[in-house]
């Protein structure tokens, strides 16, 4: 009982991380997988359901850095997603911007129009917490699609705007896209990563646990919350301008669209919230999925029913995502590769069994 | 000298006065004691005096300077740590990482580099030896039995090298070995220069190990002095047990 029995014995206490051999292993042969796809499923419907995953890897490495890391689950993100997309929209027909390569110079315009946005907008819905939060970035992502609707003479109302597509020929139309959506879900997750190991993100974490502790332990929590906030809304301005150019047009209901975030919050819990990769599995496995399954089953909508029934067998076999699953196991593996280390230290293990 | 002070502070919820002109010096490199019964204020002090509520009126000082109006990260920054009356640690954070946050870095690149820098590290690792999880950093700290997570909340704030740290009954739920083991790091750290606020129901304990005991009643300083001065003092009786049972009779 006393305290004094948890002072070190042993000099290192074991480490529960997968070792670099397998973690880096795993990340490169995904990183291989990844750029082969479209080359080796040259099909253009294969490589269509390839682009929708790479703008939802961008969006929900994007939406975890500020949702997964600090726990405030954001359900308007479509906010930025909708940015992204009107900016594209309006600016290519405003600068008369020739449909082409010239077109994804729209990416950086989109992802620093979302940033900027982020910054009011995070002042406004930063001020409260839980349901609070969650319901009033809802709202505002109402307003927003109302403010599509009824700005006719910018954003064409329920008319929606054309993006022009590039003259490319079919066969090879979607490498472009996918491979940029590829170099930018890197940066995302890269970004993601570099954020989770730094003092930053760990106030980001301590934040999720408990944002008035971390208060008074020296941590300015508005300004790491909307730092946060506004990284993810870049990333998810990038997804949008994706979409718009790939897509081709850009509606109210389809740019600032509920569901969008609920699909967003499904990649982020089926992989692991919080986590810099589970985020990442979790959009490759269901925005596939999805795809495939409005491929195959869509006539009658059954895609959803099939759909529906993924997501409910992940959760219940896998409460806490895949990523976190996996740290599980291994974590078990490395605690009971422990207690043999020390039962045969102890020679007893009724002994190594009361040490904990 | 006087460390930290407060000033005429007044403090109302609604019709609740909580504070009432309450006056207060703390001295410094002292282990001051902060008694007194439920609901005579020391909480609510606490909480004024770190940032987290902001007085009505009256005036905070530390070190002469006006910290009134400051948040607790600004406090904290300032060099007042405090602990919670209930426990509160990062849960799902590793113990090594819990005792990392309190780090204090200035500026966006610091902020950007890993959160856990060799001199940060060293520290972290020091002030976890010191109170005896160093077996334990890499558990989860929601993981660790409650009386380790208090030991684990006074690592942390340990870290930043506090010049005073405010404790919120330290005592409360712990059992008695490892209550001895805190107060000999309280002692330990006290001999290096750090004051100590203790607010704490365990009579035993405060006056064991507190050179200086303040009353709180109904919201204002009722006394303050030695223990055993305060110990036996009829004003401090007739506070925490009513008047006198005989005088009724």
């Amino acid at each position: 009982m006393s305290t004094d029995t948890t002072i070190s014995q042993r000099p290192t206490p074991p480490s529960y991380e997968v070792p670099k051999a397998i973690r880096y292993g795993a990340l490169t042969v995904g990183f291989l997988v990844l750029v082969i796809f479209p080359l080796v499923f040259n099909n253009p419907t294969i490589s269509t359901i390839g682009v929708f995953a790479m703008i939802f890897l961008m969006a929900v490495t994007g939406w975890n850095i500020f949702s997964g890391y600090t726990g405030y689950i954001a359900l308007g993100h479509a906010v930025f997603f909708g940015i992204g997309q009107y900016a594209t929209a309006m600016l290519a027909s405003y600068w008369q911007i020739p449909p082409g390569w010239e077109t994804f110079l729209l990416i950086p315009v989109s992802m620093f129009l979302a940033g900027l946005a982020a910054i009011p907008i995070g002042l406004i819905v930063l001020r409260v917490r839980k349901h609070t939060f969650i319901v009033l970035t809802i709202a505002l992502m109402f307003i927003f699609q109302l403010f599509a609707y009824n700005l006719r003479g910018w954003t064409g109302g329920s008319q929606g705007l054309e993006v022009s597509q590039p003259p490319w020929d079919g066969s090879i139309f979607n490498l472009p896209y996918y491979y940029v959506g590829l170099f930018l879900a890197i940066i995302a997750i890269v970004t993601s990563f570099m954020i989770r190991r730094s003092k930053f993100g760990l106030s980001l974490l301590a934040i999720r646990d408990d944002e008035d502790r971390a208060r008074s332990l020296g941590i300015n929590t508005r300004n790491s919350k909307l730092t946060a906030f506004v990284i993810s809304a870049i990333f998810l301005g990038a997804a949008g301008c994706m979409y718009a150019m790939f897509v081709g047009s850009v509606y109210p209901q389809f740019s600032f669209d509920p569901a969008f975030d609920l699909e967003l919050s499904i990649m982020a819990f089926a992989g692991g919230l919080g986590t810099i990769l589970g985020p990442s599995l979790g959009a490759l496995i269901i925005s596939g999925a999805q795809q495939y399954f409005l491929i195959t089953f869509g006539g009658a909508n059954v895609f959803l029913i099939v759909y529906g029934a993924l997501f409910i067998l992940i959760l219940r076999l896998l409460p806490g995502g895949v990523v976190p699953a996996i740290s599980d196991k291994w974590r078990s593996h490395v605690v009971r590769k422990e207690q043999r280390i020390l039962d045969s230290e102890l020679e007893g293990p009724a002994e190594a069994g009361a040490h904990k | 000298m006087t460390l930290l002070g407060v000033e005429g502070i007044v403090k109302n919820y609604g019709g609740i006065q909580a504070l009432r002109n309450c006056t207060m010096n703390f001295q410094e490199g002292a282990i001051n004691g902060l008694i007194g019964p439920n609901g005579s204020g020391k909480t609510t002090l606490f909480n004024v005096m770190t940032g987290y509520e902001t007085p009505d009126s009256g005036k905070v000082t530390f070190r002469g300077k006006d910290i009134t109006n400051s948040t607790p990260d600004e406090v904290f920054a300032a060099g007042i740590g405090r602990t919670f009356q209930l426990t509160r640690i990062f849960p799902r954070l590793t113990v090594i990482e819990n005792v990392h946050i309190a780090a204090q870095r200035k500026g966006l690149v610091a902020q950007m580099r890993q959160w856990s820098q060799p001199d940060e590290r060293a520290r972290a690792l020091e002030s976890l030896d010191f109170v005896g999880l160093t077996k334990l950093s890499r558990e989860p700290a929601g993981s660790l039995s409650y009386g380790q997570q208090k030991l684990l909340e006074f690592a942390f704030i340990m870290v930043a090298e506090p010049k005073v740290m405010l404790l919120d009954e330290p005592a409360g739920g712990v059992n008695p070995t490892l209550l001895k083991h805190l107060g000999g790091r309280i002692k330990e750290l006290n001999k290096t220069g750090v004051t100590f606020i203790i607010v704490e129901h365990d009579m035993e304990f405060v006056m064991g190990i507190c050179d200086q005991v303040s009353v709180m009643h109904q919201g204002s300083a009722l006394l303050e002095g030695k223990p055993e001065i305060v110990r036996n003092d009829p004003a401090v009786l007739e506070a925490y047990l009513g008047t006198d049972m005989t005088e009724v009779n």
